[in-house]
């Protein structure tokens, strides 16, 4: 139980986070429409968050025989430290420019896409069932990132520095997404029918199309980092909360 | 006003048509497709919803409608369940909703299989304008002003519109 309690919140804390991270977009976005498609994309992922949430909170609430609902969605999202979030450190980094915020999305959404496919055939009928839900809506972020992959990458000189600029930043972020948490190991092992490695190939070589579309190299043998996964974030994490939690820490319970 | 003993599914459906979507008013909770079942024991009714999006900001307004309108009913005993498998699809949105987002000036969605695929930059399929039926449209976003919307713009008499996009 703590197991399947521990990814689901995972699951649900790298959905938050970006979706966080995709709503500082909100009202500056480098075009209106693009606005709205980054805003609209913060939407779904929080709303995938949500569902991720409930679910925790259920079994958080069943394994602790409380008598009343301990934990919501709102305990869980809005009043866990740094240390007990598990997104990968990917999905906190800042937005940077519009090429950072474009390719950190693309390596996500491709991420998600090939897990979603999984996991909506998972033998938890919960996860399976967000997973389907969700995968409908991350076909449409995956194909607006890539697309912008390959403009911003194959466009001008300018577009294409600032491509290769958001490799160097994020790509030592990717390796950790693959490196399976505890939690996710003993997932996988009771029948969650995840498997981490085919996920990579499938993402690595989704990379690579597009990267080559856009005239971009994937990198080769760069050190990566890791930690979130388990709890060990970088300050940026904090950052966020201070914005985010800040409401429900300030005035418990607040609602609007 | 339903009398307790004579509440059936049937009539609980009936009254779920006055349920709008409170973003696109002119089409019911019906007319969408995301009432998937209803279920009467005893005087207590379920209402069995699915989420088009998972994040619409509609769903939680919806649910309280769908409560509020069972209430003036007199029916007390109320449970709203949210079933997200199978996922929610625009096939379920029925052929008059479809003409009723047309004469909001809303493109209704076309059949799935035209668009919900991950190809790049595809061709941009044929989304009739609802303002003068022309073809000759183009797409300008894929995102629109709300999750389930998509933006064009018609080539022949330049109104912009939205697309309510497959899904």
């Amino acid at each position: 139980m703590k197991n399947l309690i521990n990814y689901t919140l995972h699951l649900a804390d790298n959905a938050l986070i970006l979706g966080h991270r995709n709503s500082e977009w909100t009202g500056h976005g480098p075009i209106l429409e693009q606005d709205i498609a980054i805003s609209n994309i913060a939407l779904d992922l929080i709303g995938q968050a949500r569902n991720f949430y409930q679910y925790a909170a259920q079994l958080i609430n069943y394994s602790t025989h409380q008598p009343i609902n301990t934990a919501t969605e709102d305990t869980l999202a809005y009043l866990r430290n740094t240390n007990e979030f598990k997104n990968c450190l990917l999905v906190e980094q800042t937005n940077g420019d519009w090429a950072k915020t474009i390719l950190r999305q693309f390596f996500f959404s491709a991420y998600q896409f090939y897990l979603y496919q999984q996991l909506q055939n998972s033998n938890d009928e919960t996860l399976a069932a967000i997973a389907e839900k969700s995968l409908k809506e991350v076909t449409y972020h995956l194909r607006w990132s890539s697309e912008w992959v390959i403009r911003l990458g194959d466009g001008t000189e300018e577009s294409h520095s600032k491509m290769i600029k958001a490799i160097d930043d994020l790509w030592m972020f990717t390796g950790e997404i693959f490196e399976a948490a505890s939690y996710e190991k003993i997932a996988a092992g009771k029948g969650f029918r995840i498997d981490v490695s085919l996920i990579k190939n499938n993402w690595l070589q989704k990379v690579k199309d597009i990267f080559d579309e856009a005239t971009l190299g994937v990198p080769q043998n760069s050190s990566m980092r890791s930690g979130g996964k388990e709890g060990k974030h970088t300050k940026l994490l904090g950052n966020i909360f201070n914005e985010m939690q800040f409401m429900q820490r300030t005035y418990p319970n607040c609602d609007w | 006003m339903i009398q307790p003993e004579n509440i059936t599914a049937e009539k609980i459906w009936k009254l779920l048509e006055q349920v709008a979507d409170p973003e696109v008013p002119v089409v019911s909770v019906i007319d969408l497709g995301i009432i998937r079942d209803i279920n009467i024991i005893d005087d207590q009714v379920e209402v069995i919803i699915t989420p088009t999006y998972s994040g619409c900001p509609a769903m939680d307004m919806i649910k309280m409608n769908i409560r509020m309108i069972l209430l003036q009913n007199a029916i007390q005993h109320i449970k709203i369940t949210t079933a997200l498998s199978p996922a929610w699809t625009t096939d379920w949105m029925s052929e008059q909703g479809k003409e009723k987002l047309k004469a909001f000036g809303i493109a209704p969605p076309t059949i799935k299989q035209q668009v919900c695929r991950t190809a790049l930059f595809h061709d941009e399929e044929a989304i009739q304008c609802p303002k003068c039926n022309s073809y000759n449209t183009r797409l300008i976003s894929q995102f629109g002003s709300t999750a389930c919307k998509a933006l064009y713009q018609c080539n022949d008499c330049c109104e912009p519109f939205d697309y309510f996009k497959c899904h």
